[in-house]
């Protein structure tokens, strides 16, 4: 029982997490140019192909043409895909295959330090993702706006939520294979309830309402107004959403991971 | 050896809080599920002492040494390790131990001199520190000309040894290794058994766990032998065959040792055991039977001192373990 109330514990945060940080930066350094390119172009030619090809058919959308419409779709959904690759393909290689945390926890360093290294780490790499699409946006006229720098911030808490939820799946996965799962039911439909692609509003109110409880569609709403020089309304709330989901999926995370490695 | 990567124990940290008991367990115990794993283990390790853990597969060997880093729960008992409470503060405690584990961990995306660089920033080591230990490491795991080459590109053998070393950082007091010669030739093993000699010269304290009784035999002052959670015996490993077996055995090997060992085999010695072909007769005087054995030319026969396996084989039984 005793064993069992200590996985419920709540985090233990310290700068140790730092450490983690570094090293996944380190190797991160050596595999830049692959890593890169890997993360970027699927969300670039998708932007790209679909922003030029059916935007050419499209009427504006609430004063803006589609592809800049999709830029901040792409951004958002961007830092996604790359926090979830990293959390869970990653982040499985390392906690399971190369017993990287196993030799971390040797040292003095805490499986707490451990994942919130690893959610730090992702997050701040999923940033990186969506500065890219960022940067590809506003060479292409797509946002010119001091506003969009305010995207960084919520990239990041973004890339945490997601780093988090993607965390919970790696402490339960047997396999590289189970995390398929996750992408089909889940990464997906979050893809297209949630404002990416066309306004959500055009989808049957119960999918709408859906897509209201997704972290993507709340990071899409406060990065789509900033990109677009707008102040986006109810940012509490939306900030409060990817928050919650960072913190709850974050702790959540731990506990599964205690239970899994600290056994 | 190089000066750089020994600090004497005495002079760099004194931990006030243990003088010289590194390691104290006291009834400790682990069930998973309603399986006891630990089953009420009672240890001391003294400063500078070689401890070897040996048993067969199973016996609750790593997960004695998971609890002691801290790295589970108990179920019950107590842990104290260089002065601190585990698990409670197992993290604080972990600042002067260094670990070999049983599989390789090492960072495959790493040099060896990278892997050593990262592995210390967990332990907090500043870059000055680093830039005069690492090289020091990397000479004493014979690793010196391979520093910058990927992790992928060394044999068992270096990788066994840069593992080593890694574990040697923070110039710990208290190196826990689990199985450190597994898988590796004679070559390699004969390599590592030195550089750990060295280290308990050094005054390191060590803990070993392992199945190859050889390698307890030439490296501990003392071992215990576990099995189902339990510690059978403990000693020297000179006291356990002392105490525990025979002195002289005979392995006799060859068509009709079966017939011939139930026949005059138990007759002629004070106890004989058998697995597969070969039968181990156990006597304080085996004249008798090697005389016996001149006159039966289909068998062949082995005569030597007994020795710790015959211990380990006569306490944990001959049974395969899986």
């Amino acid at each position: 029982m005793m064993a069992h109330s200590r996985h419920l514990a709540l985090p233990l945060f310290s700068l140790r997490f730092v450490h983690i940080w570094r090293r996944n930066l380190l190797v991160w350094r050596k595999l830049a140019l692959p890593s890169m390119l890997g993360n970027l172009a699927d969300p670039m030619l998708y932007m790209l192909g679909f922003g030029y090809g059916l935007g050419r058919m499209l009427p504006s959308m609430s004063g803006t043409t589609y592809i800049a419409f999709l830029a901040a779709g792409t951004v958002c959904s961007s830092i996604m895909m790359s926090a979830s690759f990293e959390a869970m393909y990653s982040g499985f290689s390392r906690m399971h295959v190369q017993k990287t945390w196993d030799a971390i926890m040797n040292a003095p360093v805490t499986l707490d330090d451990v994942l919130f290294g690893e959610a730090m780490w992702t997050a701040s790499k999923s940033l990186l993702s969506g500065v890219a699409v960022l940067i590809v946006a506003t060479a292409l006229g797509l946002t010119d706006s001091w506003l969009a720098l305010w995207t960084l911030p919520i990239m990041f808490v973004t890339g945490l939520a997601f780093a988090s939820l993607g965390l919970i799946m790696t402490a339960l996965s047997p396999s590289y294979d189970f995390f398929m799962y996750y992408f089909t039911l889940f990464i997906t439909p979050t893809m297209l309830l949630s404002d990416v692609f066309f306004p959500a509003d055009q989808l049957p109110p119960l999918l709408q309402d859906a897509g209201a409880f997704l972290p993507l569609s709340h990071a899409v709403a406060l990065v789509r107004p900033l990109m677009h020089h707008t102040v986006p309304g109810n940012i509490a709330l939306h900030v409060g959403v990817l928050a919650l989901y960072a913190g709850a999926g974050f702790y959540i995370a731990l506990v599964l991971t205690r239970r899994r490695l600290l056994r | 050896m190089n000066a750089a990567l020994h600090n004497p124990p005495a002079s760099s940290h004194g931990n006030p809080g243990y003088a010289d008991i590194c390691l104290e367990v006291r009834g400790l115990r682990k069930s998973y599920g309603s399986q006891e794993v630990v089953a009420g283990i009672d240890l001391t390790l003294r400063r500078g002492e070689c401890f070897g853990l040996l048993g067969p597969n199973g016996a609750g060997k790593t997960t004695t040494l998971r609890l002691c880093l801290g790295l589970t729960d108990p179920d019950g008992g107590s842990i104290t390790m260089l002065g601190h409470p585990v698990p409670l503060a197992a993290r604080e405690a972990r600042v002067r131990i260094g670990v070999v584990p049983q599989t390789d961990n090492l960072d495959p995306d790493f040099t060896a001199r990278e892997n050593l660089l990262v592995y210390g920033r967990y332990f907090g080591l500043s870059v000055a520190r680093m830039r005069e230990r690492i090289p020091a490491l990397l000479e004493f795991a014979g690793l010196s000309n391979r520093a910058d080459d990927n992790i992928k590109s060394l044999s068992g053998g270096m990788k066994r040894r840069l593992t080593l070393a890694r574990a040697l950082i923070n110039d710990p007091d208290l190196i826990f290794l689990d199985e450190p010669t597994t898988g590796l030739d004679p070559q390699a093993r004969h390599l590592i058994w030195e550089r750990l000699r060295q280290l308990v010269g050094q005054g390191k304290t060590i803990l070993l766990t392992t199945h190859f009784m050889d390698e307890a035999e030439r490296l501990c002052h003392r071992l215990a032998i576990m099995d189902h959670g339990r510690m059978i015996v403990d000693g020297s490993p000179r006291e356990l065959v002392a105490t525990h077996i025979e002195p002289q055995v005979v392995e006799v090997y060859g068509d009709g040792a079966e017939a011939w060992a139930s026949e005059r085999g138990t007759q002629l010695s004070e106890r004989c055991e058998q697995t597969g072909e070969t039968v181990f007769c156990y006597a304080h005087d085996v004249e008798p039977l090697l005389q016996e054995l001149e006159q039966q030319p289909q068998l062949r026969y082995l005569h030597r001192p007994a020795n710790l396996e015959d211990v380990f084989l006569r306490l944990t039984g001959r049974d395969l373990r899986d």
